[in-house]
């Protein structure tokens, strides 16, 4: 089977700076990898390569269509939450599924500027769940997320996983499930 | 999904700042006459060029909010990831940028034509040659925009960027303006679409290189 995200011998610098050099990774169908490493080891530089949004400074990167979570909210703050959200998505059922899995539907009218740090956490979580891509980038998820919150993301990753989609995650705080573990910058 | 890109500029602009260019317009054009004294004949000789130096001006003010509020909010990251190219933004903003200024700068050109008190047989040039200026007025922003993007000062740097390359339109869309026998008009059209024609990629490439 042809995995989700494979790099191969990929290297990355930023600034000078060497981060990892020829790391080679696959993440399969139903496959959930959690990146570690201290501040600074390239959590977020290899997400970003994993995105496209950077390019590798050797190697190659192979991926599927994907979505990605970071702390860029990336909704018109002037709208309401689900008028933002739908910038995003046709599919008005799944929309409304997303802002169900994540407790959000009673802010559906609320315009996003209002939204406290953790309920735009979950808003930028109801955007990578409307997508239809199969992977998922989700870079330090449970930042700002209440104990709700990091239960209803352990929900929806558990039932992407089920239906298989795959995760790439950096996150200092341990998420539920079961994660194969990678650490950079050791 | 382009269209729904323009679509959501265009709305984020008439419900937002789209109209503070024209009121800068009209209130540079307005300066003219308190500056250099009421006398009709001189008015009417520099009436053009003032249009034109109140055009550019105005055409700085949007700048800040083109390109900026949507890198930093991830939003070009995103389109990215959905696979829609820098390029095709870049194409999209341009055309969402004139559609909430060309056409309201025109309109605002006629009052302050009549302000500064244009021969009515140079109202129709002085208008054609701003029409025809405003798509390469709108790249020039946009481009500029992407290229300031994410700096401190962008806004100053900005001015300092576009307004030596808004000479070339502003000197053949004034003189056309002034003397239909120049050719200016085509010249200016020329520097227009060459703006128009670039700026996708220009602003394609600035969204990519800003990126960290």
């Amino acid at each position: 089977m042809t995995p989700l995200l494979r790099f191969e011998n990929v290297t990355c610098r930023r600034g000078g700076r060497l981060l990892f050099e020829a790391l080679n990774m696959e993440i399969a169908s139903g496959g959930a990898l959690h990146l570690g490493g201290p501040n600074g080891s390239g959590k977020s530089s290899l997400i970003r390569l994993a995105a496209g949004l950077l390019r590798a400074d050797a190697g190659t990167i192979q991926r599927v269509e994907l979505a990605l979570a970071d702390d860029a909210l990336a909704l018109d703050r002037e709208l309401p939450l689900r008028r933002a959200l739908a910038f995003w998505t046709d599919d008005a059922r799944r929309l409304d599924e997303a802002l169900d899995a994540l407790d959000l539907t009673r802010l559906a009218h609320v315009p996003v500027r209002l939204l406290s740090t953790g309920q735009a956490k979950r808003a930028t979580l109801a955007r990578v769940a409307v997508s239809a891509a199969p992977l998922w980038l989700l870079d330090e998820p449970l930042n700002g997320l209440d104990r709700d919150g990091v239960e209803r993301l352990d929900a929806l990753i558990a039932a992407h996983l089920v239906s298989g989609g795959a995760i790439l995650t950096a996150s200092h705080a341990p998420l539920g499930g079961t994660w194969a573990q990678m650490e950079l910058g050791s | 999904m382009i269209g729904t890109l323009v679509a959501r500029d265009v709305r984020r602009a008439i419900g937002g700042a789209a109209w503070l260019p024209v009121g800068f317009f009209l209130v540079v054009a307005t300066l003219i006459p308190f500056a250099v004294g009421p006398d009709p004949r001189l008015l009417e000789r520099i009436a053009a060029g003032g249009l034109w130096i109140a055009a550019l001006t105005a055409a700085l003010l949007p700048i800040e909010r083109l390109i900026e509020p949507d890198r930093a909010n991830g939003v070009l990251d995103q389109l990215t990831i959905r696979g829609i190219s820098e390029e095709a933004v870049g194409a999209a903003k341009v055309v969402a940028h004139w559609l909430t200024f060309g056409p309201l700068l025109l309109v605002a050109a006629v009052p302050s034509a009549f302000i500064l008190g244009i021969a009515p047989a140079a109202l129709g040039r002085t208008i054609a040659a701003l029409a025809i200026g405003t798509p390469g007025l709108a790249a020039l922003a946009v481009m500029v925009a992407s290229l300031t993007a994410g700096l401190p000062r962008a806004g100053a740097l900005a001015g300092v960027l576009l307004l030596p390359l808004a000479i070339p339109l502003l000197i053949f869309g004034a003189g056309a303006a002034g003397d239909p026998e120049s050719g200016g008009l085509l010249l200016e059209a020329a520097v227009s679409l060459v703006l128009v024609a670039a700026s996708p990629f220009v602003v394609g490439a600035a969204i990519r290189a800003s990126r960290t």
